[in-house]
């Protein structure tokens, strides 16, 4: 199939699985409606909502071609970091290091995508990001919680702008006859991180009992794991043919994918609610902020495209 | 028309302005807004967390030294939000400098105005001028809508000229009830603690 025919059955069967969603939302509401309606069927619905919104708007990015495809992210990733920053406490003397990874550091990550330079992409904000924010800084002349400051600057950039842009960094990859058809890769990281999400929500609710980490993320069960992420996995490898994995692979992959994209879910948790809050935002109805969307991605991303650059690169 | 689209719009991708209806709700009442002041960016963010009907008739006081200049600043702030000029200079100014406000306010045109006069560096208000007093003194059928505007002092501080992206929401709170009698200072404290009790 060429990646014009895989692209459309996977929105096809992404669309189908919207409307049996929607349809499941509507009966549940009906079905509380008597008992004076339940806040977390309105939740449900609400999201099930924003995600006919997000599908479709990453199925006509993903249309326009690889560069809409890129600047769809860096787009993301500015909305994640306007997040991040809202909620940490920067003072005046943060002003210059925040010019400078809204205006400079961020488009430049994503130009060295559009433009295939990997070598500079792979260290650009680890290396000259990492090290310029911090004498930036000093400008100011303001030295009080000068580390916690910055580091809490780095930091935010590293989860927002670099570990998001490895998603459309899989543009980059070079798997011997499958270059043309890299778009694909981008679409199975997302269905897999999101499915599992959703899936670990289902579960969770349905059958959820023992908490993982009650402090951190209350959401969180073993049962919601388990079954979610054993849910996400068989999806994952029953996409094989979109991919060029074989099917044992691709379930391997979304693994990888799986418990990459929890750990980050758990590990930003901690991170928002050490920051005071509940939700990163509230871009997005019934999901919270961007960073509540992404921050799964943000950890699957980076481990992904390097585990098949590992494996799958000559 | 177009001008204040674009405007709202960068606004909105920039800082949100997210309005938060805590006191009050959106009418068509005759009002006088009076808000915090950190940023250049506080009027219309101010302007734009209002519904597109109350913005028509809303508006926004400017300084006249600052954005009524012949070029990008007062193209914006005359085509794009409608300001008001005030002139904050005493020895430039030939008649009473609340009169341009007065007359908004008989036409049923609300206002927008920051009582400090000038930004402030820090999140909470410095004291208030005087002119909000007098214009609440003339207006009693006005209502006082304390707003405050949060995280704008980070976004855009006194001295910078590029915004940095962040969520800022609006906080509109209740109207301020008018004391029979009450003098100058002690209206002044008022309703600047109306505004910072909503920080």
């Amino acid at each position: 199939m060429t990646l014009e025919q895989k692209f459309l059955w996977l929105m096809g069967g992404i669309g189908a699985l919207l409307v049996v969603a929607s349809l499941i939302g509507w009966i549940l509401h009906l079905r509380a409606a008597p008992r004076g309606g339940s806040a977390t069927i309105d939740n449900l619905n609400a999201r099930i909502r924003a995600w006919w919104v997000m599908v479709a708007v990453i199925a006509l990015t993903f249309r326009l071609g690889r560069t809409a495809a890129i600047v769809l992210f860096g787009i993301a990733s500015a909305f994640a970091l306007r997040e991040f920053v809202t909620l940490t406490p920067t003072k005046r003397g943060d002003y210059l290091p925040l010019v400078l990874s809204f205006y400079v550091l961020l488009p430049v990550q994503y130009w060295l995508i559009a433009d295939g330079w990997y070598n500079l992409f792979a260290i650009f904000l680890p290396v000259y990001g990492f090290l310029l924010l911090p004498v930036l800084a000093t400008v100011s002349g303001d030295t009080d919680d000068f580390l916690a400051r910055v580091t809490k600057l780095q930091w935010g950039l590293m989860i927002t702008v670099y570990c998001i842009s490895y998603a459309p960094a899989l543009l980059l990859v070079q798997v011997p006859g499958f270059v043309e058809q890299n778009l694909l890769l981008l679409v199975f990281l997302l269905v897999v991180v999101q499915l599992s999400d959703v899936m670990q929500y289902v579960w969770g609710k349905l059958t959820g009992k023992h908490k993982i980490a009650p402090h951190v993320s209350p959401s969180k069960t073993v049962e919601g794991f388990v079954g979610g992420g054993a849910s996400a996995v068989a999806i994952g490898a029953g996409l094989w043919w979109i991919t060029p994995f074989t099917p044992l692979q691709a379930a391997a992959m979304a693994a990888v994918i799986v418990v990459a994209g929890f750990l980050g879910g758990l590990a930003l948790s901690a991170v928002k609610r050490s920051l005071g809050a509940k939700d990163w935002g509230q871009m997005i109805e019934g999901h919270g902020g961007m960073l509540d969307r992404l921050d799964s991605v943000s950890f699957a991303a980076p481990v992904f495209f390097h585990v098949i650059r590992y494996f799958f690169e000559p | 028309m177009l001008l204040s689209a674009c405007l709202t719009g960068l606004i909105r991708v920039l800082v949100g302005a997210t309005p938060r209806w805590v006191g009050c709700r959106p009418t068509p009442a005759l009002r006088i807004y009076f808000a915090n002041h950190t940023s250049h960016m506080d009027t219309l963010a101010l302007w734009c967390a209002l519904p597109a009907a109350l913005r028509a008739r809303t508006r926004p006081v400017a300084a006249r030294d600052y954005w009524a200049g012949g070029g990008v600043r007062g193209y914006i702030a005359t085509r794009g939000f409608n300001a008001l000029f005030v002139e904050r200079h005493a020895d430039k100014r030939a008649e009473d400098p609340l009169a341009p406000l007065d007359d908004a306010l008989a036409r049923g045109e609300s206002l927008i105005i920051f009582p400090e006069g000038t930004r402030s560096a820090q999140a909470l208000p410095n004291p208030f001028k005087s002119g909000l007093y007098w214009l609440a003194s003339r207006h009693p059928e006005a209502e006082l809508i304390p707003v405050y505007l949060e995280n704008l002092y980070r976004s855009m501080p006194k001295g910078t000229f590029l915004p940095v992206p962040l969520t800022c929401s609006v906080r509109f709170g209740t109207p301020l009830a008018r004391v029979a009698d009450e003098d100058k200072t002690a209206f002044l404290v008022r309703a600047r603690q109306a505004v910072v009790d909503l920080a």
